[in-house]
């Protein structure tokens, strides 16, 4: 179990610095002279100089890269050129949002899909079976940040209950920061719980018919009981799976939706660099969503090993 | 529920991509008005107020727009997935056939590209080179690559194993000819089924890089930016918001349908 735990963490953090020099590489090998794209065109020449001597860019591409890691480490993610302030404290305050946001969206789809996943298993072929595989279909093409401009005209502009965008802070009370999270986390968990429902469903039809549940029912438990103690537990490493898988889809979602609500997360930094042409935030903010993905897979892995023996017996 | 929906599941897919397709192509020869077209006037009309579905802020014609962006999104979804497609297979039967230490690193490098979603990407490489059809389509194939890379590698290696192939080889046939003759054809299926759904994928996500200004450049109609320009008016003319929207979900829907349908009619042994 160790050595596995090991080598996992060792492939990951050769992963990691993988990633971090491919981003590293393509950026330089893109056409364009990050100091010129920042400045402008109306840029003098030695402004333009200046700049890319602060941001390093007169040293060849290992020693740029060999000074980033060495910032990384630590904690020093280079300087905001338009913020003028730290890029790691800009991305500290981001996560406050957009972690909560991500959590609160996938805690939203499983409590959502493993029921209804659960459901329409316990009666498959049936009425509530087919109702939800459709749902799952539905859910699964609209766009999240359409789902968040449809609830932003249903209970914003119409029933006028819910803030349409904005964040007032954390600071501003624990309820009010949730509320204003509520909505963009619904319309992000939508898209996610109707991939999750059927993973669920296929999954627990998979475990239903096996001999644990079986002895379980024979021993006098309910159905429900036998497959909620029984099937489900067992049922959840492909859920499990899923959503690492997801989580890619789940980032790209949510620099859409933070767009759309106005939320200052890390998406809605990401797209502000951009507009505003602050290379250096981009390149830390796409590593850092790069990273988080792949750390996300590697926890799932991890998550297997717990979940199940079998697995831990095969890795070795 | 596959048994009960899957000739339902096919049948309605195919027509709505049918649809899709049909309306597409039909933007190109004729639309109700022209869909760049303002009228201040007509500015923000109800839907059959003015034209079939109402005009937006500059009076264009919704429905006009709404086909034309058909068009727009099909044809840069299409040749994002043709891209990582073709890239992604050949990968994918190349490591088939030599694997060992290629393998390793191919795998690897599929994780790594498929951690940047294509959102990202895309605002990396508009940063650089500008944002536009061309950008959306480089970011998606490049997310697409991975997909394909791994689904033909697994489909190849089991091909690879099977005894028509073990006699091919026995028979002194280069594996570059085994690879065109008998690889190639029993994946083709399974890789059909993975271009349909991700066909619907890239359009999602067209049109959320639209959404944000990553895609075509204005005034060409796109349903993403559609939905981006409706935002300011979404008290005052929700309709905006609703239309383009529900393009992209039919359009996604159609086709991740008839996906799973041929995915079942095309692979009779896979009945869970």
């Amino acid at each position: 179990m160790i050595s596995i735990l090991i080598r996992r963490i060792l492939s990951l953090v050769i992963t990691l610095l993988v990633v971090s020099l491919l981003i590293f590489t393509v950026m330089d090998l893109l056409p364009g002279d990050p100091a010129a794209i920042m400045l402008g065109t109306s840029a003098s020449p030695d402004t333009l100089a200046a700049l890319r001597t602060q941001l390093g860019l007169d040293q060849p591409l290992p020693v740029r890269y060999l000074a980033w890691l060495a910032g990384v480490f630590r904690g020093d993610l280079g300087q905001s050129y338009t913020y003028g302030v730290p890029v790691a404290g800009l991305i500290a305050e981001r996560l406050a949002v957009t972690i909560p946001l991500a959590l609160m969206a996938i805690v939203l789809s499983v409590l959502v899909a493993v029921p209804l996943g659960v459901q329409a298993a316990r009666k498959h072929n049936g009425v509530f079976d087919f109702v939800a595989g459709l749902l799952s279909y539905i859910s699964i093409a609209v766009p999240a940040f359409w789902v968040g401009l449809l609830l932003i005209i249903l209970f914003s502009t119409t029933l006028g209950l819910m803030p349409a965008g904005g964040f007032p802070g954390w600071d501003a009370g624990f309820f009010a920061g949730l509320n204003a999270l509520l909505m963009p986390a619904v319309a992000l968990a939508l898209p996610q719980a109707g991939v999750l429902t059927r993973v669920a469903r296929a999954a627990v039809l998979e475990v239903m018919n096996e001999d644990f549940v079986r002895t379980a029912r024979a021993k006098g438990l309910s159905e429900g009981i036998a497959i909620w103690r029984h099937a489900v537990p067992n049922a959840m490493v492909p859920v499990v799976t899923m959503l690492g898988l997801q989580f890619t889809f789940l980032i790209a979602g949510a620099v859409l939706v933070e767009n759309v609500f106005n939320l200052p997360g890390l998406g809605r930094l990401a797209y502000q660099a951009l507009s505003q042409r602050d290379i250096v935030v981009m390149q830390d903010v796409v590593l850092f969503f790069s990273g988080l993905v792949i750390l996300m897979n590697f926890l799932v892995d991890l998550a297997y090993l717990l979940i199940d023996p079998r697995l831990r017996a095969g890795a070795q | 529920m596959t048994r009960v929906l899957r000739r339902p599941v096919f049948l309605i897919g195919l027509v709505i991509t049918l649809a899709l397709f049909a309306v597409a192509l039909l933007s190109l020869v004729w639309t109700p008005f022209p869909p760049t077209r303002m009228q201040i006037v007509q500015r923000l009309k109800a839907p059959l107020e003015f034209g079939l579905l109402g005009t937006d802020q500059f009076g264009r014609d919704v429905a006009s727009m709404l086909m034309v962006g058909a068009w727009n999104s099909l044809s840069t979804s299409i040749l994002a997935v043709l891209i990582g497609a073709s890239v992604g297979t050949a990968v994918g039967v190349i490591v088939a056939m030599r694997r060992g230490l290629l393998e390793l690193v191919v795998m690897r490098g599929c994780d790594i590209v498929f951690a940047v979603p294509p959102i990202l990407s895309a605002m990396m490489l508009g940063a650089f080179i500008g944002s536009g059809r061309f950008t959306a389509i480089i970011a998606i194939a490049v997310f697409m690559v991975p997909v394909f890379a791994r689904l033909t590698l697994s489909a190849a290696l089991q091909i690879w194993t099977r005894d028509y192939v073990t006699a091919a080889i026995g028979m002194g046939r280069p594996k570059a000819r085994i690879t065109l003759a008998h690889v190639l054809p029993n994946i083709s299926n399974q890789i059909i089924v993975q271009v349909t759904i991700q066909l619907g994928l890239a359009i999602l996500t067209e049109a959320g890089l639209s959404f944000l200004g990553l895609g075509m450049p204005p005034p060409a109609p796109t349903w993403g930016r559609m939905l981006a320009d409706s935002q300011t008016f979404l008290g005052q003319a929700p309709w905006l918001a609703l239309m383009p929207g529900l393009a992209i979900a039919l359009a996604v829907l159609g086709l991740n349908m008839l996906g799973d349908g041929l995915r079942d009619l095309l692979d009779p042994r896979d009945n869970s």
